[in-house]
């Protein structure tokens, strides 16, 4: 009886499994026997470069987001098209980026586009990590515009039929009836996609992309002690973490808000 | 535009066949509605009578036969805004009342009018906060859908269907999702609405509500008309032994709670 009354009690920090883990490996890790000083005064140091690098890390799924939603949304809109030659080229475009692994589209987009662009005669740097962006945002696009797809599926027939049997015309349902239902729809799954294509930005360390991840390998090797690279990896786990975790847990709750309708 | 003939029907369907896929639902409908009239179809379920009303106002498509509403030819219709010109003047109420659930009570009403019709908001408007008084729900207006009880919904409902000024209004079986208690209420709006002169065509299994409002009933059974004829002679001297069969049943089992449908609105006036 005490033993289950007890087991109940501790379902309470249960509920945040990610932090309480996280927690107990540091006290671990700690216990065993780190020399703290030796390993923390470098963190400090190198930390400026550490958050420079996880700037570049939110700059780069940021963008990638806004980019991949803006041509996602065109996409998704393509998809809706009454006319199936136009409908072609964007299921063309959902099945292609949603199937290659990102990797192989960031390599793409980073060795296949020039360093610099010449636009009316002057030229343009083409920086790296911009194509990592657009790597990104070539399945963020693809992602999106199924996401779109789905809330446009979800609304039920009867909308369509109320709507058509007051007169308004397919274009008018979409814009008016149809699309302001699928936008509190789609919140939830795009923010997941978000958290995933930031996740998904430590890739650009292996294209040479100065982001946090590579700037803790360069850090790691310099210093070159191995408590200190348990220490930085950790902390890159636990930056991306402390990131990605509140943009899950604010899906989640929008997901149970919605259920509801 | 109104036809210079007022004694032809105002809807007229002809020998209408439909089938989904492999499967016949109407197998030679005939049916006749004149300007004003209230017409009920009666039937069991699943026999087509959802299907009948939706291919009135264009949303399906007969394989067969003809479908006239005033001087359109429903059937022959082809482009979007020839339908379009059609459900302007054909208003349709739902069982399920579907009314969209991202738009208050008030822009549920004004949407259409204003965005099909292309009248001024503030007129749309105030016509609607009149229809919303007509259904006792003026102090609903700026109540979302999902805010509202069954009745008051399927009663936005009608009102929405009234905001466009429709020259008659089809109601499927628009009482069945309803509460016992409130489908008076529901009931009492539609009754207003026909002795205002408004042409109705009316799915539904109310049948003490039928028998008293229409100026005909028709009963269907598997996508035929068996029978048609005014509600005192098919509810009282059914000539089909299958209409007899299908009010004994429906009637029979329900005599202990038949319900006083609508409070004596009429021997008030
Ligand atoms: N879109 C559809 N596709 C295929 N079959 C359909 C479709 N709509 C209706 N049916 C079938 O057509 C038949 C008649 O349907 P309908 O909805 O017109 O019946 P109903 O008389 O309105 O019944 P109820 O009283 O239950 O509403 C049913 O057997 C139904 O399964
Ligand atoms: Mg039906």
């Amino acid at each position: 009886m005490a033993t289950e009354l007890s087991l109940t009690r501790r379902c309470a920090p249960g509920r945040h499994p990610g932090k309480v883990l996280a927690l107990a490996t540091l006290l671990v890790w700690l216990a065993a026997g780190a020399p703290p000083r030796e390993v923390f005064a470098p963190l400090l140091e190198w930390s400026p470069a550490l958050a420079k690098g996880f700037a570049l890390n939110i700059l780069i799924s940021l963008l990638a987001i806004g980019l991949g939603t803006l041509l996602g949304l065109a996409i998704g809109a393509l998809n809706l098209s009454p006319l199936r030659l136009l409908r072609l080229p964007g299921r063309l475009w959902v099945q292609v980026f949603r199937n290659a692994p990102w990797l192989v589209l960031i390599y793409f987009t980073t060795y296949v586009f020039p360093f610099e662009i010449r636009v009316a005669g002057h030229y343009l740097p083409f920086p790296d990590w911009l194509k990592v962006t657009l790597g990104l945002a070539l399945p963020a696009s693809a992602n999106v515009a199924e996401v779109f797809r789905g809330a446009v599926a979800s609304i039920p027939g009867t909308q369509w039929e109320a709507a058509r049997s007051l007169g308004f015309s397919r274009g008018q349902i979409l814009r008016t009836i149809i699309l302001p239902q699928c936008c509190k729809r789609m919140l939830p799954p795009w923010m997941n996609l978000y958290a995933v294509i930031t996740m998904g930005t430590a890739l650009s360390s292996l294209v040479g992309v100065h982001d946090l991840l590579d700037t803790a390998q360069i850090a790691s090797n310099t210093v070159n002690r191995v408590g200190f690279t348990v220490l930085i990896y950790f902390s890159v786990l636990a930056l991306f973490f402390a990131y990605c975790y509140p943009i899950s847990r604010f899906t989640r709750y929008l997901e149970r808000r919605y259920a509801f309708r | 535009m109104p036809s210079a003939d007022l004694s032809a029907p105002l809807i007229a369907l002809r020998d209408v066949h439909l089938s989904f896929a492999d499967t016949p639902v109407l197998r030679g409908i005939d049916l006749d509605v004149q300007r004003g009239q209230a017409v009920s179809i009666i039937g069991p379920s699943g026999s087509g009578k959802s299907t009948l009303l939706r291919c009135i106002t264009g949303l399906l498509r007969p394989q067969r036969g003809q479908i006239r509403v005033d001087d359109t030819a429903v059937h022959a219709l082809h482009s979007d805004a020839e339908f379009i010109a059609l459900r302007k003047r054909v208003g349709f109420v739902f069982q399920q009342y579907n009314l969209f659930p991202h738009l208050s009570v008030l822009e549920n009403l004004t949407i259409a009018p204003c965005k099909v019709l292309g009248r001024e908001r503030r007129e749309a408007q105030d016509e609607a906060l009149r229809l919303l008084g007509k259904v006792c729900l003026e102090h609903k207006a700026r109540a979302y859908p999902g805010e509202l009880s069954g009745g008051q919904q399927q009663r936005v409902a009608i009102a929405r269907a009234l905001a466009m000024r429709p020259e008659l209004i089809l109601f499927d079986e628009v009482t069945s999702a309803l509460d016992p208690e409130t489908v008076g209420e529901v009931l009492r709006v539609i009754r207003e609405l026909i002795e205002e002169g408004m042409t109705c065509v009316l799915v539904t299994h109310e049948m003490r509500f039928a028998e008293e409002i229409s100026d005909a009933v028709y009963f269907t059974e598997h996508g035929v008309i068996v029978e048609h004829g005014s509600p005192r002679q098919l509810f009282n001297e059914p000539r089909s032994p299958r209409t007899r069969a299908f009010l004994q049943h429906t009637l029979g089992r329900g005599e202990q709670d038949r319900r006083p449908f609508v409070p004596a609105v009429a021997a008030a006036r």
